[in-house]
Formats: C-alpha cells, structure tokens, sequence
C-alpha cells in the first residue's frame, strides 16, 4: 500500500473535490447536449447508442411552427438597447453621485431606492407595468421590454460603476481641472477612460441578465415580440412535449453565455464579486 | 479645420458652458426620471390598485373602489399559507445548502496550487446560463421514464421516483436545481475573499502551533465574515425572487406542493387576472421584503459591534 504524507493527501482530495464539481456542473449540459442529438425515440428509451440526428436543431431554428430565430431577433434588440440606455444612464449617475457633493438626503435617498428596488420581487410590478403600458399603448411592444429591463439592470450599473468611480485617485481629475479642463472633459477624457473596465463588466452583465430575463418578458409581450427563453419555455409547456427540440433550444439559448464567458470573463467576475469583499 | 462663424460658435461655447455649470445636476436627472417613473409610480399605483377591482371591457379598463373585496379574497385564499410555508422553506433550505457547499468549495480550491482559474471559469457557467434554459434541461433530466436521474437510481437498482410529479419531491427537486445554479454564485464571492486573506496571519497562526481546525474556526472563518454575510443576504434575498425554474419545472404543483411567491404572484395576476386581489399581496410582499431587509441590516449591525 502506498502511504502519502499528509499534504499530498490533502492535495489529492483537492483534485477528487475539484474533479466531483467538474462532473456536478459539466455533466447536465453533456446529458442535454447528447440529448439534444437524438432522435424521439431513442431519448424516451434512455438508450446510449444512437445514430445522431440534426432534427431537433433543424426544428427549432427552422420549422414554420417555431418562432426560435424571431425570439433571437427581440432578443438581442432588446438586450442591445436596454444595456446601452443602462451605460449611459448608469455612467452619469453614478458619476455624478460619487463626484459632486450631492445632499445627503440624495445620495442615500438614491441608493436606498435602488436597493430596495433590486431586492423586491419582480413579479409585485409587473402588474402594475403591465397596466401602464397598456394606457401608453406600449403594452406588447419591445420598447415595453426595453424601459423594464433598463429600470432592472441600472441600479447594478450604478453600484458597480460607483466602486469603479472611487478607486481612481481624485488627484488625477483635480490636476486636469487645474490645468483649465472644463468639468465635462475632465469627465470624458481623463476619467471615463480609468473605468473601461467597469463600462465592460457592467455592460455584460446587463446584456446578460436581460438576454436571460423571463418573468417580464412573458407577461408584456405576446408571440410575435416574445424573447428566447419565452419560446424557450414554450417549448417545455406545449401540451405534447417535444422533448429532443426542448434540449436543443436549452442549447441553443445558452450559447451567448459561454461566448460571453470566454471573451469576458475577467470582467465578469470583477462585476459579480465587487462590493462583496470590499 | 476652419473655426465655425462668430455667431454660432458663440451660440455653440455658451451651450458647452452651460451644459458644464449644470454637469452636477442633468447627469443625475436620467436616472431620477428613469426610476421614478419605471419604480416608483408603479409602487404607488400598486397600493392604488390594492383596494379596487379592474376589469377589461371593450379595450377599456374599468376601476371600482371594493378594498373590503380584495380582502376578503385574501382571507379566502387557501393557496396562500402553503406558498408561504413552501418559500420560507424553500429559501432557508437552498440557501443554507449554497452556503456551505460554496464556502467549502471556496476553501479546497483556494488551497490548491493549480487548477485555480480553470475552477473559476467552470463555475461563472450556471451563473449566466438562462435560467429557463437550466428549468427545461433540468425538467428532462427529472423525467419519470428517460430521465437522467432516474437511470442512475435504476443502475443501482432503486425503482424509478416521480421527481417532479409527487407533492413530497417537488419542492426537493426545485431545491435540487436552485442549489446547482446558485453554489457557483456563493463560491465567486468567497472565492475572492479567500484568495484576499492576509497570509501573513495565517502563516503566524500555524507557526504558532495552531491546528487545521482551529486555524479554520478561529482565524479564516472570523476574517472571512464580512464576505460570508453579503453573500448570504444576497442569495437570501435573490432566493425568496425565484420564478423561472419553478414555473418551468412544476408550475408550483402537483396541487401547492411546490408554489413559491413570486409564481403565486403571476397566477393571481395574469392566470386569475385578479389585478386588485395581486396589487395587495404585491403590497404585503413589498413590505415583508423591507422588513427583512431592514432586520438583515441590523444584524449585521449588531454581528460588526461585537
């Protein structure tokens, strides 16, 4: 018998741990991908070998009945437009709440708002939202989806790029004022460029969340302005569930996901872990 | 580049002035707007809503004042104590699991000399994937007949267990997925912060003879506290907003077995379109939230001070 000293030991159970949470999160989407490439009858026999098909995708992103590729289109109209309306908005704001000397009623009126705001349940406004938008004559139109998810991804905006905001050192925008830069160039050319990382992590995550978001999305709009995971689910409630089109839309939906993880994941992990250690 | 005519680059440097004599204020406006109308009017409207009874008719909508009437539908209400039962549950269950999963995934894989980043890259995929995607995937992997979870019962011999279909697995199972989507969310967060620990004290503890154990209980978990309670109130409160799993995986049954607020939400509202009778629970709610929210606070408060 081999005898390991004990950091070995400890060494190995790391790699055991880190292998079991390998199998935990890669193994479901393996399940589904494999899935997603079987005929009807070879996934209602849970059989392993099998002759794969492109069926289920050709159904989901072709055929008539589906409306896959028009949720894509709503989809990225409405994450584009929502994420760069929260840019902008989020950027000001945040910027003019960390660098003018805001009462402090302001400030924390402000902040205590959003915060309260993010922390409610979604679904308690989308009644009234829903009203609203169909006194406007917004009620089923992207731009219905476009001001809710702004309202829902901007208070993140405002926090993380607030964080990003008080790391520059003040000195830096203090020499340009001094230097005769006008307040506004100062904000665009001196500081703005310090926070393009923050822009970044905040613009994924907005872009994601609202690529993601469900609950809005199914109660204020109907079929032909409904997003992915709207058709997604649509899929996974139709009375006769097509089980191999429904592991290919799942798919299919998380596809932006791991592009996004690949390209920005340093980012994402600064946006998603910010605040909470400092 | 020629300069523009006197006139409009007068007309032109006295915007620019202005825009920057008034930078404090207009930058701030969008947001206030944004929120007040987006946030806040509907807010108000809810508690407007809340004591009236709103029908559609003939593409208009007609209000009339019954505050007694959503009460009483509220007092009639049966579905309620379950979801209630059921969320509290659901919440204090999934996010005690999270949390413990994810502070121990946190601890090895810190301790770990390689496979550090790779680990992190594993675990930011759940976080972004669509939740309705993870709902349907899981919805086939809980499957009665095919199901991925009933063949690995059936390799060890155990009979196949209707996962979603019987009122004592139901909620389980919905625990079983959030706990999947949410422990990668626990591990970023105190992943970060163990990367953060001071070594040097760490390094002092051990020389000074202090155990696994002790170094664990009296030195990292102390120093760790900080992250441990944010990402707790975070989770928590994310947790009791749960919708799209639910509402895909069993759609709150079989019966109540597996409601939770926010899709009794959505049934009162847009299944029942019980518009008043919502505005009122979305009332309660609202309150209950803050409420907690304020405690949560105070606690913490409290934990800091001593």
């Amino acid at each position: 018998m081999i005898k390991l000293s004990a950091a070995s030991r400890a060494a190995l159970l790391g790699w055991l741990m880190l292998g079991l949470a390998l199998v935990v999160v890669v193994g479901p989407f393996l399940w589904i991908a494999v899935a997603s490439f079987k005929q009807p009858i070879a996934i209602l026999s849970g059989t392993w070998s099998f002759t794969p098909t492109l069926d289920n995708y050709a159904d989901v992103l072709l055929s008539k009945r589906s409306d896959f590729l028009a949720g894509v289109r709503n989809s990225l109209i409405v994450a584009t437009a929502s994420t760069a309306i929260v840019l902008v908005v989020g950027t000001l704001a945040a910027y003019s709440l960390h660098r003018f000397a805001w009462a402090r009623w302001v400030t924390l009126g402000f902040l205590g708002w959003t915060l309260a705001f993010h922390m409610i349940p979604v679904l308690t406004l989308v009644g009234p939202w829903y009203l609203a938008f169909k006194q406007l004559g917004l009620y089923d139109t992207r731009l219905a989806l476009i001001l809710t998810h702004v309202s829902v991804n901007l208070p993140m905006a405002v926090w993380l790029l607030m964080s990003f905001f008080k790391d520059i050192p003040p000195e830096i925008e203090q020499a340009a004022l001094v230097d005769g830069c006008h307040p506004l160039s100062a904000f665009w050319y001196v500081v703005l460029p310090l926070v393009v990382p923050g822009l970044i992590a905040a613009g994924v995550l907005a872009f994601v969340f609202s690529w993601n978001e469900f609950s809005i999305a199914l109660n204020l709009v109907s079929q032909s302005n409904a997003t992915v995971p709207v058709v997604v689910a649509k899929f996974a409630q139709d009375y006769e569930i097509q089980h191999g089109q429904m592991a290919a839309a799942s798919i299919l939906a998380t596809i932006p996901a791991l592009v996004l993880m690949v390209f920005g994941q340093r980012f994402i992990v600064q946006g998603l872990t910010m605040g909470s250690v400092k | 580049m020629t300069p523009p005519p006197g006139p409009a680059r007068r007309r032109r440097r006295g915007l620019v002035e202005a825009l920057n004599a008034t930078f404090k204020h207009w930058s701030l406006l969008p947001a206030v707007l944004l929120f007040a109308l987006l946030t806040a009017y509907p807010v108000v409207n809810l508690l407007r809503m809340a004591v009236s009874t709103i029908e559609f008719r003939e593409g208009g909508e007609s209000w009339s004042f019954t505050p007694l009437h959503n009460w009483s539908l509220l007092l009639a209400d049966t579905a309620l104590a379950p979801v209630v039962r059921n969320t509290l549950v659901f919440v204090a269950v999934a996010v005690a699991i999270e949390m413990v999963a994810g502070l121990a995934l946190a601890l090895l894989i810190g301790g770990l000399t390689r496979g550090k980043a790779v680990m992190r890259t594993l675990m930011i995929i759940p976080i972004l994937v669509p939740p309705v995607a993870i709902g349907s995937m899981f919805k086939l992997m809980f499957n009665h007949d095919f199901g991925f979870f009933n063949q690995i019962l059936g390799w060890v011999g155990i009979a196949p267990v209707s996962w979603l279909g019987s009122t004592k697995l139901a909620l389980l199972s919905v625990i079983i997925v959030d706990v999947w989507h949410w422990v990668p969310f626990i591990f970023l967060i105190l992943f970060a912060a163990v990367e953060g620990l001071p070594k040097e004290v760490l390094e002092a503890a051990r020389v000074d003879g202090a155990t696994r154990g002790q170094l664990l209980r009296r030195v990292t978990l102390p120093l760790l506290m900080p992250a441990l309670t944010v990402a707790l109130v975070f989770r928590a409160i994310l947790a009791f907003k749960t919708f799209d799993e639910v509402y895909l995986l069993t759609g709150g049954g079989p019966g109540t077995s597996s409601e939770l607020l926010s899709l009794h939400l959505y049934k009162v509202f847009f299944e029942q379109n019980q518009l008043g009778y919502g505005a009122l629970l979305s009332v309660f709610t609202i309150i209950g939230v803050l409420s907690l929210m304020v405690l949560a606070r105070w606690l913490t408060r409290r934990w800091a001070l001593r």
